[in-house]
């Protein structure tokens, strides 16, 4: 249509890419230090979970009697835990399942999330009121629950381990999905549309969804840290990824054991869990405050 | 040069039926009665319009003059076929509105709207260029190569900077947005443009610009106009008809000039004497509050707060009647001309 002029970026909507909010303010990551240092942590553990055979000094299932146990050292920085097995390379590729699992399970909690959620806003009446309700059931439950009762049923596995956390996670996400829905079908440009004698159902494609996916990206990224926390804590208590693969809340609850005289064995699982789940808190929050339209329309 | 394409694509169709007819038109909504208990399911009817007649012309030039409340907006949705009417009938080209919109795009495409709200009423997610051809997409107006050239053609007509199509409403000022709404409202090529309030809230420059656009369209174009506004300013300049409603009804219609001159009404004569002039205090507001439409006044719906009510209006309730050339009062006792000159320097 026609070129983009310099002075117009501070009048481009939170949807564009974050790289044209750059040109026109002071860079988000001069901004938010807190959240350039989240980010870059963040991805460390992106790209060791994708560079894991390369980065990890060794095999994470390579179990060795001769270094049973020993604390931290040069040759193990993290240590070895009660087989022999390095902690540093397993804590490494303990990061692609706890990204995997909270990635995949945020991605089928928000699918199921969006499609219930857009069902229940749309319709209203019966239809409206059942689907809740199921909604309220499902958060009547913590979402800890909520997986253990499918890994109940599903059996144990990393692939069950996804199920079961996405299916516990489409409630809150239907929810949000919900209140947006109604939010926006009520407004101007949605009768505007219809008044246009759009087909409802191209209206609901190109006017309410688009509206509506925005800020559950943003729940997305909020929820995959609690995600990576209920599948830790499935394999923490025993019913969720199968040793000896390298998962954190497996390691920790390997570790608990032998916490009084070798609590690098638990500990160092956990920070790198902790750590993880600060960081990606942080990039969540830093991503709504910095694109939510809500916070965002006035300025 | 787009414009006098669509001219000729549209030869004028003088002796048609009007464009709308509203023939005794009715819309009550059921609304809680007012002190029924907290259990009580009881509901009264709340007649937001009560027997209106009007009929538009083609090529005409209407506006539609109301306090709120008045019923403006509901006249609106009806004209626009949003709702039916719950008595009377109301026509689009000799056929039910609400039949004419569920026959398919013809009718969306050929009555054009512009809200009040135009920045609620475009999508922020969408470019001004994406707004403005998404009526051309769906209504098929040009081939699809032809769309880019088409988008920037109206995006110039209606005044607003080239570059206008890559920006977001957030990014424009209040009256551009509106330019947005008339542009992508004249996308269409609609042979009737209903506007709701679309030059309010504005300063005073813009809306002159906006006022000098509308009417520059509607010549061009030969659009038919419905402006609803309460601006009696703006009425006289856009518009060669005025339509005056009073709770639910239309009160007085005519010639726009003939109408704000010498006014038969004593409610259009208060209206055309409360609007604010230069160097003069402002004169005596009628007295009182709208009524509500629950607990009319017997007889005539203005006499409670009518200058010269008579003891006849508060039994009798006037129908809309002849009055002169080409005007309709709905008054027992209209007010001759004097009158007027007298309830206007009151």
């Amino acid at each position: 249509m026609s070129i983009q002029t310099p002075e117009a970026p501070t009048t481009l909507p939170p949807a564009e890419p974050p790289k044209k909010v750059r040109t026109g303010r002071r860079s988000i990551f001069l901004r938010r230090p807190f959240f350039t240092i989240a980010l870059i942590v963040a991805a460390g553990y992106v790209l060791a979970a994708i560079f894991a055979p390369y980065v990890a000094p060794y095999d994470p299932v390579m179990q060795d009697i001769n270094a049973m146990m020993q604390a931290p050292s040069v040759a193990h920085p993290l240590g070895t835990d009660s087989y022999g097995q390095d902690i540093l390379s397993r804590v490494i590729y303990g990061a692609r399942y706890a990204l995997i699992i909270g990635l995949f399970s945020v991605l089928i909690g928000a699918a199921g999330g969006l499609v219930i959620g857009l069902a229940a806003g749309l319709s209203g009446g019966w239809v409206e009121w059942v689907l809740m309700r199921l909604i309220d059931s499902i958060l009547a439950l913590p979402s800890l629950i909520l997986a253990v009762a499918f890994i109940a049923i599903l059996g144990q596995g990393v692939d069950k381990v996804v199920v079961a956390v996405g299916l516990s996670m489409i409630g809150p996400f239907a929810r949000t999905v919900r209140a947006d829905v109604m939010q926006v079908r009520v407004q101007l440009f949605v009768e505007a549309a219809t008044l246009m004698s759009i087909p409802y159902l191209r209206v609901i494609w190109r006017h309410v969804l688009p509206n509506v996916i925005f800020p559950l990206a943003v729940q997305v990224t909020i929820r995959i840290s609690e995600a990576i926390l209920v599948s830790s804590s499935l394999s923490f208590l025993g019913i969720g990824v199968t040793p000896p693969t390298p998962d954190w809340g497996l390691m920790i609850a390997e570790g608990r054991a032998f916490v009084s005289f070798a609590a690098w064995m638990s500990a160092m699982p956990g920070f790198a869990l902790a750590l993880l789940l600060i960081a990606l808190s942080i990039v969540g929050d830093g991503i709504r405050e910095e694109f939510d339209p809500k916070l965002r329309r006035g300025a | 040069m787009i414009m006098s394409q669509i001219q000729t694509k549209r030869p004028a169709m003088a002796p048609n039926p009007p464009v709308f007819e509203l023939i005794e038109v009715e819309q009550e909504f059921s609304v809680p009665k007012p002190g029924r208990s907290l259990l009580s399911r009881e509901t009264v009817g709340l007649k937001a319009l009560d027997g209106v007649r009007l009929s538009i012309a083609q090529g005409a030039s209407l506006a539609l003059v109301g306090e709120s409340g008045s019923g403006k907006s509901t006249l609106l949705r009806v004209l626009l076929g949003l709702d039916a009417p719950s008595g009377g009938r109301a026509l689009y080209r000799g056929r039910p509105i609400r039949e004419a919109r569920a026959r398919g795009t013809g009718f969306a495409r050929d009555v054009a709207m512009v809200y009040q709200d135009a920045r609620g009423s475009l999508d922020p997610r969408m470019t001004v260029g994406h707004l403005i051809a998404e009526p051309l997409r769906h209504f098929d107006i040009v081939p699809k190569a032809e769309e880019a050239a088409r988008v920037a053609q109206l995006i110039d007509r209606v005044g607003l900077p080239t570059d206008a199509a890559s920006r977001y409403p957030s990014g424009l000022s209040g009256g551009q947005v509106r330019r947005v709404a008339i542009a992508r409202a004249l996308a269409s090529e609609p042979s009737v443009l209903v506007a709701d309030e679309a030059v309010s809230g504005l300063d005073v420059s813009t809306q002159a610009q906006l006022l000098t656009l509308l009417r520059s369209l509607q010549r061009d174009m030969g659009l038919t106009l419905v402006f609803i506004t309460h601006d009696l300013g703006v009425a006289s300049y856009l518009c060669e008809e005025i339509a005056i409603m009073y709770l639910g009804r239309i009160v007085e219609t005519g010639p726009t000039d003939a109408v704000l001159e010498r006014p038969a009404h004593p409610y259009s004569a208060a209206l055309r004497a409360a609007a604010p002039r230069f160097f003069e205090p402002i004169p005596e507001p009628l007295p009182g509050e709208i009524p509500s439409p629950l607990d009319l006044p017997k007889g005539c719906r203005f006499s409670s707060r009518c200058p010269a009510a008579q003891d006849d209006c508060r039994l009798r309730d006037p129908q809309l009647g002849q009055q002169g050339a080409g005007r309709a009062v709905a008054c027992l006792h209209p007010l001759t001309s004097t009158e007027a000159q007298a309830s206007e320097t009151r």
